[in-house]
């Protein structure tokens, strides 16, 4: 018996990005076997995972959630939210349970929630690291104990295990902490037995939905359909096309090698794939295969507190002032240096040139040839209070505004600041601390769930 | 006579892979481009040394996908995303560097 095909709606590359709700229905028509989103990312930076807010807004992802568990809950369609509130820590968890509550309470709807949890309580993480189950990652450092402390949160990536579990456990909406971004999409086909290369292929490419498209867009739908052997992607809006090479090239996205994609148990080989214009809008995909292999492993994130930041912005037009700017940054962190040399206030002192090598830093060939006549100049400071931060960007700023260099011919003033104040309070700054590698025996054992009765 | 890159590929771009990573993509749009700067070996690790003032050490993969008709290579970030002094968090504005490149194909 050839066995129906399974229907994935995924509705937006980032839930609270938004979707057109023609998309949604069309794909809603198509009846789907489940209904997901990824929610999660760690392009946004350690300042989420760390603080525990989310990087979307709460308006905009009620709205999302709002439209997918009124369709999914009234047609009896799982739906499955991975990477809650970005960084799918504990608070970011606790933060869309109360969106979903929300919506179930508004909307007189009832059903079973499962709530997974991806935070590590850092004894675990201690524990694993004394039996040697803790390997570093993409050339981190080792992990030590006192880096443990030192961080904030850590939380795991889930695979498909803990998704199954709560499917099976009878939950109708499904919201996970961190996941590893294709297990929304992929779990519940792998357990109604569909192959797990397929399925985590595809879920690769629909956890950015439309951005796989032509043209691509981070706030549309996007549906996929597994076979037997075969996997098809189509958009569901009528602007959109899939092509075999909007389709490959996003399996490229985001990812070191995309022929070998690691990720939990396993990795997926994409060495013999294969890519077919199935119509003018869907591609077929083939041959994608998942080699499981090694010892169970998920991937840490974690991050800790650096201290607080302030930040002004300025600018120059002033070619001499242009062509002296390293000596006169020297200068103005040599004064500030001077000036706080008694009081042992440990900071850090941070100046960008916009113009020059603000994108680039490190990494830019042209620094010593910017064809620029203008620069544009942020001062940061980081300390361990937010008082101490605005006091040294306060100093930096004043000393850079009347640092007398040589050849200078506007003894006014440096700086034109397009601002008043010109100082802002960026408050707390956290760092990536922990990017590692941790053994697991059981895949489903770090990420407990919780089942509520909405 | 050279050949620039900008035209015959539709993709120029870079992103993080990880926090730790910067991943370079350049996405042809006809497989014959994309075969002969393959195999004419075009971007190598020079060439990625020279763009992105980095050493050897610091390249972590180049490799060709047929399937998308795409180079990538992929870097060490000189700092990981967010770290003190890191300009681009994202890491997708790290591709103009290659925008220049022509090639004698």
């Amino acid at each position: 018996m050839i066995k129906e095909e399974y229907r994935i709606l995924s509705t937006t590359a980032i839930l609270g990005y938004g979707f057109p709700i023609s998309s949604f229905d069309e794909g809603m028509r198509r009846n789907p076997h489940l209904i997901a989103v990824d929610a999660g990312s760690t392009d946004p930076g350690p300042y989420y995972l760390g603080a525990g807010v989310s990087f979307t807004d709460r308006e905009a992802v009620k709205r999302d959630l709002e439209i997918m568990i009124k369709a999914g809950v009234g047609r009896k369609i799982p739906v499955c939210i991975g990477s809650a509130g970005g960084s799918g820590g504990k608070p970011h968890l606790d933060w869309n349970r109360e969106i979903i509550e929300e919506i179930a309470r508004e909307n007189g709807l009832h059903f079973k929630l499962a709530v997974i949890n991806a935070e590590l309580p850092k004894d675990l993480v201690k524990n694993a690291l004394a039996e040697g189950k803790v390997a570093p990652l993409d050339g981190t450092e080792p992990l030590t104990h006192e880096i443990i402390d030192e961080t904030t949160r850590i939380v795991a990536q889930m695979g498909v295990e803990p998704f199954i579990e709560a499917h099976k456990g009878g939950a109708q909406v499904i919201l996970a902490g961190r996941a590893y971004d294709p297990a929304v999409f992929s779990a519940l086909a792998v357990e109604q037995g569909y192959d797990k290369g397929l399925a985590t292929h595809l879920g690769k490419i629909l956890e950015c939905a439309a951005i796989c498209a032509i043209p691509g867009s981070g706030s549309d739908c996007m549906f996929g359909y597994i076979g037997a052997d075969y996997f098809r992607i189509e958009p569901l809006s009528p602007l959109r096309k899939c092509t075999t090479v909007s389709v490959a090239a996003h399996t490229l996205y985001e990812k070191s090698d995309p022929r070998i994609l690691p990720g939990p148990g396993g990795h997926l080989d994409l060495t013999n794939t294969n890519f077919e214009q199935e119509t003018p809008e869907i591609v077929k995909v083939t041959g994608s295969k998942f080699v499981y292999g090694g010892a169970q492993a998920v991937k840490l994130e974690g991050a800790r507190k650096v201290g607080y930041r302030t930040v002004s912005i300025a600018g120059t037009r002033d070619p001499v002032m242009m062509q002296k700017i390293d000596d006169i940054i020297a200068g103005v962190k040599e004064r500030v240096a001077d000036n706080f040399r008694d009081s042992s206030i440990d900071y850090k002192l941070n100046f960008v040139v916009y113009g020059r090598d603000g994108v680039m830093g490190a990494l830019e060939p042209l620094r010593k040839q910017s064809l620029s006549h203008e620069f544009g100049i942020i001062i940061e400071a980081v300390a361990g209070t937010q008082e101490l931060a605005n006091t040294i960007c306060s100093s930096a700023r004043s000393t850079m505004l009347h640092f007398g260099y040589e050849g200078r011919r506007a003894t006014a003033g440096n700086l034109a600041f397009p601002y008043s104040p010109s100082d802002f309070k960026a408050g707390e700054v956290y760092a990536f601390s922990v990017y590692h590698l941790l053994q697991v025996d059981d895949p489903a054992a770090p990420f407990p769930i919780e089942y509520f009765e909405l | 006579m050279k050949t620039k890159l900008t035209d015959i590929a539709s993709v120029v771009r870079s992103k993080n892979s990880g926090p730790y990573e910067l991943t370079l993509d350049v996405i042809f749009n006809e497989f014959e481009d994309f075969e002969k700067v393959e195999r004419g070996g075009f971007i190598d690790e020079k060439l990625i040394c020279s763009l992105y003032n980095v050493t050897p050490d610091k390249i972590v993969s180049i490799v060709a996908f047929p399937p998308a008709k795409a180079i990538k290579a992929t870097i060490k970030r000189p700092l990981c995303s967010g770290d003190l002094g890191e300009t681009d968090v994202y890491g997708a504005q790290q591709h103009a560097p290659l925008l220049g490149l022509e090639f004698d194909i």
